[in-house]
Parts: structure tokens; C-alpha cells; sequence
């Protein structure tokens, strides 16, 4: 069954000041089968994470549309829409305070509990529970970034938005960061939508990939 | 003081007008223009002032408040270009905290409903709200720019528009409060304010004229507050669309 589909997606941004318009995306088809992983390379300026943007609405689409679970995203409510679609960017970001405090934040913005306890978040992403009160922005980039995952995860997302989340980080972190997703793609039936730059990394993550050139897909695009 | 007094204080603006000349800062025009502008106004509010003392009428009262509303609402517009409604915005705030804290002034007699008394107090408020609101208007753009990173990955774990603005809108309401904060730590130190100043030279006993100051700065500090929090409320909404976007 396909999680997400594009439908014949454009994506046009008009500069405010000069009224000048300029295409990014331009008649995306794409299926995403649930609970695998795509990956989507393709040159600086191709728009990658402007499809990553348009997938959990923080950019709207100016033409076709996108279905998630067969209902087009633009009559879900986009709030909740973005818990079901959680997104880790490139540079791990994380608020001053402690580990569990930033592991909370998504489900204490509405009120909520996490989809797991803190501690068991943090397993997942293979970190220790015992690092719940250190302050989080002390830790290695590598530990950051496993934090800003585990921190996604406290939404129960089904889906994940993963923007070159390791080009920021050494090999070694690179790697445990593969594992880590292809586990939870595998085991949990997490969709794992995954922009990266690096063609070896397709080849150990990816179920499929895709590639983007100057807004136009070029190959494994699924005609719908 | 003859108008002779006052054509020799131009001496004063004519130093000004020689170091912009001096230093090349190409100010003489504006300063002059200033000189200007400054004389008649005051001149003109002199008159008007008179005339609405004399009537101690209360429409005229509520005209000459409302004007100066006006008046503060549409200078500080000019710092909040493309926020839907800015000059609707920037009246309610400045009109709300004026009518708050004179409201309580006359509500709980600290002054008399005498407009020799309402209308100078109204134009501390509403100075200081207008420029309470154009250093929120200023900062909470610089503040959005600057903590977009955080902003995203907020709206990315859900939040609403007004959680992932929620420091930006922190920071700018308190870098609006720092100067009436900051006046009040230093007052009677390192400057002695105006309305103190005018009333010790008009003859009042300095004490008298110390508890009006008094009385002045803690009124001052509800209406900047207030009028912050009003336009800041409004004015990050500029940076979002309904659906959450941050369009900055």
C-alpha cells in the first residue's frame, strides 16, 4: 500500500518585491510504499527539501496534489499532519536544557504524552537513558542529532522526513544514524523519505531512489 | 520668556547646523526643517492647549486625546509595513494603554479630571507607547530572521504559529520595556526627567514635583507593556499563514 502519493506536483515561489516567479518543482509523480525508505538525490538547488516541505505542509503545493493515506493533505488539519509527519533537519538543533526536556517538546506543545517514555526514546535511537538530565546542547553532534530523532519519535510519527541528516556528522555517526532508520523503517513500519547527497548511503539505506534535476524527476518516479 | 529669549536660543541649533556643515553630515537641511516644524507645533499646541483649558469642556478633551492617538499611531505605522491592518493595530494599542492608565489615574482620583492635568500625562502615555510600539515592530522582524532554525523545527513538531513564535515574541516585548525599565533604575541619578524639571521651574515645591514623576514613571511602565504586548500579538502574525507556515 502507498503512504504517500504525488500527483503531478509543482511547486512555483513568486519573489513579493519584484513579482518575478520561479519553478522548483515542476509535475512530480511519486508513489511511496508505507514502511519503506526513498531516498531522493540530486544536484544543490534541484529541490529536495522543497518536496520535504511540501510534504508536511510547510509549503503548500501551487499545482497537483499530495495524498497521504489516499486523502489529499490539504483537508487534514496541518497540525496534526506534521506530528504524523515528523522531520529531522541536516543540523541537529536542540533548546537549551535537558535531554528529556527536549525529547517532550513535541507532545507538550499540545498536552500530550509521548508515544514512548523519554527513556525507552532513547534506547531507540541507541543512546542511553542515564543521559535524560544532561543538558542537551553539551553533547556530540552525533548524540545531538540521535536526540532531535528520538525527539520526532515522541510524536509517534508514521512517516519520517529525513533532510541530509548525516552531512554534518563523521562517518562513524553517519552510520549508526543508517542503522537506527533502516531498524525503525523495518520494525516499526515507519515511511522514511530520505534527501541525502551521498550515493553510497542510497545504496545502504534506500528501498528505492529517486532523482531530482532542476525541479524534474529523472528516474524511478511512479507514473499515477 | 519674551519670543527675544526664544530667537536667541536659535543660537543653539546654528552649533548643530555648523558641525553637520564641519563634518560634512549633510544634516543643515533637516535641522532646519526641524527648527521649523518644532517652533510652530509647539507654538500651535500652546494655543490649542490654552483654549481647551480655558473650555474645560470634556469633548474637547476626548478630541484633543484622540488626535494625539492619531497622530502616534500613524508615525509609528511607517515601522510595520506589511502587517495586515498595522494603523488599525497600532490605534487599538496605543488608544487601549491610554485609556487603561489614565482610566485608572481619574478612576481612582491619584489625578483630577481637570484637563491641565489629563492632557500632559496622555502625552507621556501615548509618546511612550508610540515608541514602545515601533521598538516591538522593529525587533520582532530581526527576531524571526534570527531564530528561524528554531521556529521550524517547532512547527515541525507541530507547533502552532503562536508556540514557534512564542521567544521571538518574548524578546521583542522585552527589548520594547528595557528603555522605561532602564530609566527607572537611573532616575533622579543620572537625569532629572521633564515633567519634573518643568514642574520645579513653574514654581512647585520639588517633593510635590518628585511624587508626580514618581507617578509618571510607574503609569508609564503599565503603558509600554501594554502597548507592546498589543501590537507584538499582532504583528507576528505577519511571518505565518493560517496553515502554519512560517513566510519569512
Amino acid at each position: 500500500m502507498n503512504k504517500y502519493i504525488l500527483e503531478h506536483v509543482g511547486y512555483t515561489v513568486t519573489d513579493p518585491q519584484t513579482g518575478a516567479s520561479r519553478e522548483i518543482l515542476s509535475d512530480i509523480n511519486l508513489a511511496i510504499p508505507e514502511g519503506q525508505v526513498l531516498t531522493i538525490t540530486g544536484p544543490s538547488g534541484s529541490g529536495k527539501s522543497s518536496l520535504l516541505s511540501l510534504l508536511n505542509m510547510m509549503r503548500d503545493v501551487t499545482s497537483g496534489r499530495i495524498l497521504l493515506d489516499q486523502e489529499d493533505i490539504r483537508k487534514l488539519d496541518v497540525l496534526d499532519l506534521r506530528r504524523r509527519v515528523g522531520i529531522v533537519f541536516q543540523k541537529p538543533y536542540l533548546f537549551r536544557g535537558t535531554v528529556e526536556y527536549n525529547i517532550l517538546l513535541g507532545p507538550r506543545l499540545r498536552g500530550t504524552e509521548p508515544s514512548l517514555p523519554p527513556g525507552q526514546l532513547l534506547e531507540r535511537v541507541g543512546l542511553s537513558s542515564s543521559i535524560l538530565q544532561q543538558e542537551a546542547t553539551r553533547l556530540s553532534g552525533g548524540e545531538q542529532q540521535r536526540v532531535t530523532l528520538a525527539r520526532t519519535l515522541a510524536n509517534g510519527p508514521e512517516v519520517l522526513l529525513l533532510d541530509e541528516v548525516t552531512a554534518s556528522l563523521d562517518a562513524d555517526s553517519a552510520l549508526i544514524i543508517e542503522g537506527l532508520v533502516r531498524d525503525l523503517s523495518q520494525k516499526h513500519k515507519i515511511t522514511v523519505i530520505w534527501v541525502t547527497h551521498d550515493p553510497e548511503q542510497v545504496v545502504r539505506v534506500g528501498d528505492k531512489n529517486v532523482m531530482l534535476v532542476e525541479g524534474h524527476l529523472l528516474d524511478g518516479g511512479t507514473k499515477v | 520668556m519674551t519670543y527675544f529669549s526664544l530667537f536667541l536660543a536659535l543660537s543653539f541649533v546654528l552649533v548643530a547646523v555648523a558641525i553637520s556643515f564641519k563634518e560634512d553630515l549633510n544634516l543643515e537641511r533637516d535641522l532646519l526643517a526641524g527648527t521649523v516644524r518644532a517652533f510652530v507645533q509647539l507654538m500651535a499646541i500652546g494655543y490649542v492647549l490654552e483654549f481647551i483649558f480655558a473650555l474645560e469642556k470634556w469633548p474637547y478633551i476626548v478630541l484633543m486625546l484622540s488626535f494625539m492617538v492619531l497622530v502616534a499611531a500613524r508615525n509609528a505605522e511607517k515601522r510595520g509595513k506589511g502587517i495586515r491592518n498595522v494603523f488599525l493595530v497600532l490605534l487599538l494599542a496605543i488608544g487601549a494603554s491610554e485609556l487603561v492608565t489614565m482610566g485608572m489615574m481619574l478612576g481612582l482620583r491619584i489625578i483630577p479630571f481637570q484637563p491641565q492635568y489629563i492632557i500632559p500625562i496622555s502625552g507621556m502615555i501615548i509618546g511612550n507607547s508610540m515608541v514602545a510600539s515601533a521598538l516591538t515592530l522593529n525587533r520582532i522582524k530581526a527576531e524571526v530572521e534570527n531564530r528561524r532554525e528554531e521556529i521550524l523545527v517547532l512547527l515541525g513538531l507541530g507547533a502552532t504559529a503562536r508556540q514557534a513564535a512564542g521567544s521571538s515574541l518574548q524578546a521583542s516585548l522585552k527589548s520594547s520595556m528595557i528603555p522605561t525599565v532602564d530609566s527607572m533604575k537611573t532616575v533622579g541619578l543620572v537625569q532629572l526627567p521633564g515633567m519634573m524639571t518643568g514642574l520645579i521651574i513653574g514654581g512647585t515645591s520639588p517633593v510635590e514635583a518628585v511624587k508626580y514623576q514618581v507617578l509618571v514613571m510607574f503609569m508609564l511602565t503599565a503603558a509600554v507593556s501594554l502597548t507592546s504586548m498589543v501590537v507584538g500579538f499582532f504583528a507576528y502574525r505577519k511571518f505565518f499563514t493560517d496553515q502554519h507556515q512560517l513566510v519569512i
